[in-house]
C-alpha cells in the first residue's frame, strides 16, 4: 500500500486537534504555549506533504518549504517574547495558572 | 519500506503529543514535546525535505525547547501538581477536539488527489542547494525582514528580562 497525500494530512490534522484541544484543556500558560506550538508544526507538515505532492519538472515546489522555513524562524523569536513575557508575568503575579490571571475580567 | 516508517514515526509524533497534553509535570510535557519533534523532522525527511528535517530538530528539538525547559525550571512550577482538575474544562475540550478531528475526516474526503500516491523523484535531488537558491533569489527580501525580525525579538527579550521596567 503506498502513501497518500491524505495520510500527511490526516495525520497533520490529527497533531493540531491535540494541540488545539491541549489550548482548551490546559490551564498552565507553558503547557499552552507548547500546545500552541504543536499547532504551528502541524500547519507544517501540511505544507511540506502539499510541497512534495506537487513535483514540477522532476522537483518538489519548493515555495511551500520556503514557506515552512519561515514559520519555524517566526516562531523562534515568538517563542522567545513569549517566554520572556512569561517570566515577567511570574515575577509580578508569582503564578502561571490562568485561571489567576484575572485582571481584566470585567 | 516508506509506508512503515510513516505509520512508526506518525504514531510516536502523536503519542507523545498526547502525553504533552495530559502530563501533569511541565517538565515531562516539554521532554514529551522534543520527541514530538523529533517524529515530525522524520517525516519531513520522508517527504525527501532534508533541509527542512534538520532545521526542524536543531531549532525546535533543540534551541526552542531548551528555552522552554529553562523557563520551566526557573519558574519552579512543581505546585501546579496540586491543582484539582475542572471536568467541565476536560468534557469540553475532548468534545471541540474530536468535533474537530471528524470535520477533517469529512474535508479531507474532499482534496483533489487526496488518494494519489505521491509522484517520484530522480534518484539524486540536491535539496540544501535548491532551497538555498530560492532563499538568496526570490526569496531575499523576507529573508532580510526575517532577519530583522529576529534582531527585534534579541533586543525586546532582554528590555522585558530587566529587573525594573521603566
Amino acid at each position: 500500500m503506498e502513501l497518500t497525500l491524505g495520510d500527511y494530512l490526516l495525520v497533520s490534522g490529527l497533531l493540531f486537534a491535540i494541540g488545539f484541544a491541549g489550548v482548551l484543556l490546559r490551564r498552565n500558560i507553558i503547557i499552552i504555549f507548547m500546545c500552541l506550538e504543536m499547532m504551528l508544526n502541524a500547519a507544517n507538515l501540511s505544507l511540506v506533504a502539499f510541497s512534495r505532492f506537487r513535483v514540477v519538472d522532476g522537483l518538489p515546489n519548493y515555495n511551500g518549504q520556503m514557506l515552512v522555513f519561515f514559520i519555524i524562524t517566526v516562531a523562534a523569536a515568538e517563542v522567545a517574547v513569549g517566554l520572556a513575557v512569561i517570566v515577567a508575568l511570574y515575577r509580578l503575579r508569582g503564578t502561571t495558572h490562568v485561571e489567576d490571571i484575572s485582571s481584566l475580567k470585567f | 519500506m516508506a509506508p512503515l516508517f510513516f505509520w512508526f514515526f506518525s504514531a510516536l509524533m502523536l503519542g507523545f503529543a498526547v502525553a504533552v497534553v495530559f502530563n501533569r509535570n511541565p517538565v515531562a510535557s516539554a521532554l514529551s514535546l522534543v520527541v514530538s519533534f523529533v517524529g515530525l523532522a522524520a517525516l519531513f525527511i520522508l517527504l525527501d525535505a532534508y533541509f527542512l528535517g534538520a532545521i526542524q530538530v536543531l531549532v525546535y528539538a533543540g534551541a526552542v525547547m531548551v528555552l522552554f525547559l529553562f523557563i520551566i525550571m526557573l519558574l519552579d512550577l512543581k505546585a501546579e501538581e496540586r491543582r484539582k482538575l475542572n471536568l467541565g474544562v476536560i468534557v469540553g475540550g475532548v468534545i471541540v477536539g474530536s468535533a474537530f478531528v471528524a470535520q477533517l475526516l469529512a474535508v479531507i474526503e474532499q482534496v483533489p488527489f487526496a488518494n494519489q500516491p505521491f509522484p517520484p523523484l530522480p534518484n539524486r535531488l540536491e535539496d540544501v542547494q535548491n532551497v538555498g537558491h530560492l532563499l538568496f533569489s526570490g526569496y531575499n527580501l523576507p529573508f532580510q525582514v526575517v532577519g530583522v525580525l529576529l534582531l527585534v525579538a534579541t533586543i525586546g527579550v532582554v528590555i522585558l528580562s530587566k529587573r525594573e521596567l521603566k
